[in-house]
Order: C-alpha cells, then structure tokens, then sequence
C-alpha cells in the first residue's frame, strides 16, 4: 500500500481541484455570448456603428473574461507550480 | 513536473537567462532593425514603405486621440510601442519561438509600466489632495475597496495576456504531442506526418487571430485606464 503516500494525495486533490476550479470558464462563456448577442442586435439596429459597437463589445468581452483567466492561472499553478507539495 | 515553462538557455553569472529574454532579445532586434530600414530615407513625398510607415503612425495617433481625447495625444508613442511589441511578440509563435507574452513576467512588467502612468497622472491632473481623497468616495468606508480595486488592475491587465496566451501554447503543443502519438500509431514514428497540415487552423486561431486580439485588448485597457486618470 505504499503507492498511497501523502504526495500522491495531494496530487491527487490539486488535479481534481484543478477540474473543479475550471468550472468557472462557465461564467465568461455566457457573458461573453450575451454580450456578442447584444453586440448583434445592435448592429442589426445600427449597421453604420458597426465598428465602435464591435470595439465596445471586444472590451467588454475582454474584462468579462478576467475571472476565467483567474481560474486558468490557479488550475495551471496547481498543475505546473504546486506550492501544496511544498508544504508536506 | 516539467511542464511548459520557458527553458533555461544559459547563465551570465548567476543571472539565469530564460528563453523568455533571448526571444525578447529577438523581437527588440526585429524592432529596433525595422525602424532604422524603414525610417533611412524619408522623403517629403512618400513612396513605397514609407507610405506603410505613415500609415501605421496615422493609425495608431489617431486611435490613441479617439480613445482618449486630443490632449492624450503624448501617449501614442508609448501605446504604439507596446502594440508592435505585443503584437510582434504574439505572432513569433508562428516561426516556432516561444512567445515571450506566455511568460507572466513579461505581461506583468508591461502592466506595471501602465500602473506608474496611471497613478503619475491621476496625482498630476488632480492634485496629491485629490488623489487621495478619491480613495475615500464616495465613502470612506470603501477605502480598502477602493485601494483593492486599484491593486487589481494591473493583475487583471497583465493575467488576462498571460492567461490568454499561455493557454493557446498549452493547446498547441498538446496537439503536437497528439498528431506526433497518432503519426507513430499508423507507423510513421520517425516522421510525424500527422503534424505537417493539421495545426494550422488551430495556429490561425490561437496565434494570429487571438494574438492581435489580445495585444489590442491590452493596449485599449490600458488607454482607457489611462485615459480615465487624466480626467478625461
């Protein structure tokens, strides 16, 4: 039984923690697609403003991306850098 | 576990040159040599590159004054030189170097930079006295918000680039190693044929189209930002 050490456990955790925490990448998926529907309709409504909405809607896009590259940069420390083994 | 850090490539002293630096080194060489070719010969009626030059100058005057007002029009060489490097350094994925964006060193460097102009030009447009009292609106309860939120920019800026690169190139050489495993598994394993069409699509995508999107992305933040501590 000694493949079960205290090392492989928190391997173990963070890689599923790692899954878990990706979940987050659900957040900016919807608004970013909300915001391009948005983007969309006013396009529709406004065709001649076609390249200042589609600069907002790039911005906005961007910022409401910040709490899924959060998430990536935790799920690719806990995979690349552990800081937990470190601990043990 | 090694993973997809940048390499180590040598040592000056103890001072450990990564790959990071030496394809910065790079991108400054391509940089700095362009400018000087493209700029020799500067006639008062332009013919050929000089027209590109011009246009490209134009271009980025002209976005940094739509963006963030006629009297902002000092920062356009900062927010240009930031555009080619990024942009220069998202697209050298394409020759095979690592991008030096994939590093959070480097991206955190850039929004550093950002957060000295911002912070310099809030206390000079408003005054010691007003700068500070901004952090106690609108009220002073949300002082340590206040603080945090302005902490955060410069994280959000500089992960947000990181993020979206680093992402990109995990993705990428992923899918090498898949083509390389599927090429040996139909018994080409000393030539992976696999790789040769398939990832370029995905090069597309990930290195061109998100590369110069997110070096845009990261020079329009930091213009709005910017922008908003000059009171504008």
């Amino acid at each position: 039984m000694d493949l079960v050490t205290a090392k492989a456990i928190v391997l173990g955790a963070s890689a599923l923690g790692a899954g878990i925490g990706m979940i987050a990448g659900l957040g900016p998926g919807i608004g970013q697609g909300y915001a391009a529907g948005k983007g969309t309709e006013a396009v529709g409504r406004q065709p001649e403003a076609q390249a200042d909405i589609t600069r907002t809607m790039l911005l906005g896009q961007a910022v409401a991306e910040t709490t899924g590259i959060y998430s990536l940069v935790i799920a690719l420390i806990l995979i690349f850098a552990n800081p937990l083994i470190g601990l043990l | 576990m090694e993973g997809f850090g940048p390499r180590i490539m040598f040592y000056i002293g103890d001072i450990v040159i990564s790959e990071t630096v030496v394809v910065t080194w790079v991108i400054m060489a391509m940089l700095i040599i362009g400018a000087w070719l493209l700029t020799r010969n500067f006639e008062k009626i332009p013919k050929g590159a000089q027209n590109v030059v011009e246009v490209l100058v134009d271009t980025i005057n002209n976005f940094t004054t739509e963006t963030m007002g006629e009297k902002n029009r000092v920062f356009a060489p900062y927010i240009g030189t930031i555009f080619l490097f990024l942009t220069v350094g998202n697209l050298i994925g394409l020759l095979g170097l690592r991008p030096p964006t994939s590093d959070v060193n480097t991206t955190f460097a850039l929004s550093m930079l950002t957060f000295v102009i911002i912070h310099y030009n809030s206390i000079k447009y408003s005054s010691l006295g007003g700068y500070v009292k901004g952090y106690f609106e609108p009220f002073p309860v949300l002082f340590p918000m206040n603080v945090l939120g302005d902490l955060a920019t410069p994280i959000s800026l500089s992960f947000r680039l990181f993020g979206n690169v680093t992402g990109g190139l995990i993705v990428m050489s992923l899918l090498y190693q898949a083509l390389a495993s599927f090429s040996s598994m139909i018994g080409l394993k000393t030539i992976p044929v696999l790789q040769a069409v398939i990832p370029v699509v995905f090069h597309v995508y990930f290195d061109m189209f998100s590369g110069i999107l997110q070096s845009f992305i990261f020079v329009m933040l930091s213009m709005v930002f910017i922008g908003d501590a000059t009171g504008d």
